[in-house]
């Protein structure tokens, strides 16, 4: 497979596995909430492609994406949000708590740039050589502690790649109701050096961001990624209060997985699209079949 | 070590060091740290000295620092954290609350946060409002949080009591623990076996499987005592200084139970003593509302039931702590609130 077709397999991975999860959201196997990452998958694999063995990986609550990016198990992730003994967290952390290896996700806004601050910072006292990365989004940055860690970050110039997705909408809020001035400049006031990319582009995401890894492995200092983005689901299972005409505006222009789409022949993407089709149900039919979940 | 330390400050400053002597992985974080200066509280003097790389002073960002001790701690280092005055921890309660305490049972098993965060609670300084108050009681029942607060003892340990347990905390928890000191008990002189004629001391957590030490408190040569008192930290030695007033000049006797470990709650020892008195007098330095003592209290009658007869809570009176000497001599417990309860119950 050539390199084209394995990116687009891996953001098809993650859309056909929360693809299916939303679909089977109504039928009761799932419980509590959860917030999918649609038209978000080319930073998830852009970023965490570049990763060596022991980066650390910090994530948010729309955490699936980079989740099985950084190669967690699908199986594992069903039965964490089927909440059965045999997932990710045994079913106690669910949608926004996951830990697996050196990847970790919390569910609450801005403590988990403290979270990757003080990783990053670990890292760096053990001599590890590992960099952390950690992604937020727009939302995050009304968030008083954001700025706290940002200071700190570059006051003692922490390992740390700090990727920022804004999908220009917090839950319901749109992003100029929410957020003042510059988002880039919010990095670089406390002298962090930051890079801007609008796009939804896996061929513009990942070349980017495997340079920003680089950058901050070799001068073990931080950076900052800030990628213009969209997100084409709803916050978690049906709070959109945006109109039909702009959503389907945003699915014809900023789909990564369609954008990718277009690079291979008709006859390779069908084959991607069953092969991976019938991986995540069989990933689903297996967390499926697992003992404890539902009360 | 090459001197004894003397006082409660003393013993704190050395158990400090010794952690950071004995573990590579200990670093300690918080506001106005480094020599000269050493700290608001001087309980870090000498410190950044020693260990350069190690003390960090960081910017007044408590929630921040907090927060990144957390994620320091998820990779295998072992922070401590000073929060400059006992107030501020407000500012750091969700990082205690969702952040640090949740890690390990949300990542099932897999996210310890040995994090210890240091903060001197406590008036009687004249501070006011807002840098003299006891907020403990708002981090007591946080699950996966230990509280702990040193007692101005000697004992038979090297760095005294307090040093002794800030070492142990730092050095073998492997969860969180706010770890609450008083403005006026850093001044205390560590009692010695030869301050102590007038008392028999006894750790009770000896032998019953309590984690940290649990200190038993009665009257050398004294009759039964007739009341319990239940207190902590700087409370503790007004509690004392009250029983030999009561004793001496109203043939009043009491016992005192002091608990080094304030949560997760472990009153074992306390439930005998209640069980022979058969009153109780919880004694903190903060308002008693849903508080210390009425957690004690309420555990307390949980497990005796009728064998408590009559209970009091002493704490500050429900209003802010005022700046005014006068005032604030007027809002918080001391001994002769505690002599008076004392002499209502009996």
């Amino acid at each position: 497979m050539d390199k084209n077709a394995r990116l687009y397999q891996q953001m098809v991975h993650i859309r056909q596995f929360e693809s299916l999860l939303l679909n089977q959201f109504s039928t009761g196997i799932f419980s509590g909430t959860t917030h999918t990452s649609l038209g978000q998958e080319a930073n998830a694999v852009g970023v965490l492609s570049h990763l060596a063995e022991n980066d650390v990986v910090v994530s948010n609550h729309r955490c699936h994406g980079h989740f099985l990016a950084y190669g967690g198990d699908p199986t594992a992730l069903y039965a964490e949000l089927m909440g059965k003994p045999g997932g990710v967290c045994g079913g106690v952390g669910g949608s926004q708590h996951l830990h697996w290896r050196n990847f970790y996700s919390s569910g609450v806004q801005g403590g988990t740039v403290a979270m990757a601050a003080g990783m990053a910072m670990a890292e760096a006292r053990l001599d590890s050589g590992a960099i952390v990365v950690d992604f937020l989004g727009d939302g995050t940055l009304g968030e008083g502690i954001v700025y706290e860690c940002l200071n700190m970050i570059s006051l003692w110039q922490a390992p740390i790649l700090l990727v920022l997705e804004n999908n220009h909408i917090a839950q319901t809020t749109p992003a100029h109701l929410a957020v003042a001035g510059s988002i880039p400049e919010r990095f670089e006031a406390f002298g962090i050096p930051t890079t801007h990319i609008d796009s939804s582009d896996i061929l513009e995401i990942l070349p980017l961001a495997g340079e920003l890894v680089h950058k901050v492995r070799s001068q073990r200092t931080p950076q900052a990624l800030v990628i213009e983005t969209a997100r084409l689901g709803t916050h978690s299972k049906g709070d959109d209060t945006r109109s039909a005409d702009a959503l389907a505006e945003l699915w014809q222009t900023r789909d990564p997985v369609a954008i990718q789409a277009a690079r291979l022949p008709e006859v390779e993407r069908s084959a991607i699209d069953q092969q991976v089709a019938a991986e995540i149900r069989a990933a689903f039919d297996e967390a499926l079949a697992m003992e404890g979940g539902q009360a | 070590m090459t001197q004894q330390p003397a006082t409660v400050l003393q013993s704190l400053n050395m158990g400090l060091e010794q952690a950071l002597e004995d573990d590579q992985r200990v670093i300690l974080l918080g506001e106005d740290l480094l020599d000269p200066y050493g700290g608001s509280f001087k309980v870090t003097r000498g410190l950044s000295s020693k260990f350069p790389e190690r003390v960090m002073t960081t910017p007044i960002s408590e929630a921040g620092i907090t927060g990144i001790a957390g994620g320091m701690a998820l990779r295998s280092l072992r922070p401590v954290v000073e929060i400059m005055f006992g107030d501020f921890t407000t500012l750091i309660a969700d990082q205690v609350i969702n952040h640090l305490t949740k890690f390990n049972a949300m990542y099932h098993g897999q996210g310890d946060a040995p994090v210890i965060i240091r903060t001197p609670m406590g008036g009687r300084r004249g501070y006011g409002p807002t840098h003299s108050q006891s907020l403990e009681k708002y981090f007591l029942g946080v699950p996966g949080l230990t509280v702990l607060a040193p007692f101005h003892l000697m004992g038979d340990h090297p760095l005294g009591l307090p040093g002794w347990l800030l070492d142990h905390a730092i050095t073998t928890t492997t969860s969180p623990v706010l770890f609450v000191e008083n403005k006026l008990q850093y001044l205390l002189k560590l009692a010695t076996p030869a301050d102590l004629t007038e008392f028999d001391v006894r750790d009770a957590s000896k032998g019953s499987g309590l984690p940290y030490p649990f200190y038993q408190l009665s009257l050398r040569s004294a009759p039964a005592p007739q009341v319990t008192l239940a207190a902590y930290g700087y409370m503790a030695k007004l509690a004392m200084d009250a029983m030999t007033a009561l004793a001496y000049e109203q043939e009043i006797f009491c016992e005192l139970l002091v608990p080094t470990q304030l949560a997760p709650f472990e009153l074992s020892p306390l439930f005998s003593s209640v069980g022979k008195t058969h009153r109780l007098l919880t004694i903190e330095e903060g308002t008693p509302s849903s508080g210390w003592g009425a957690e004690v209290l309420a555990r307390t009658t949980e497990t005796l039931g009728g064998g408590l007869s009559r209970a009091i809570r002493l704490g500050a009176k429900g209003v802010v702590v005022p700046a005014s000497p006068q005032l604030e001599a007027d809002c918080l417990p001391d001994t002769a609130d505690i002599i008076a309860c004392v002499q209502e119950m009996v």
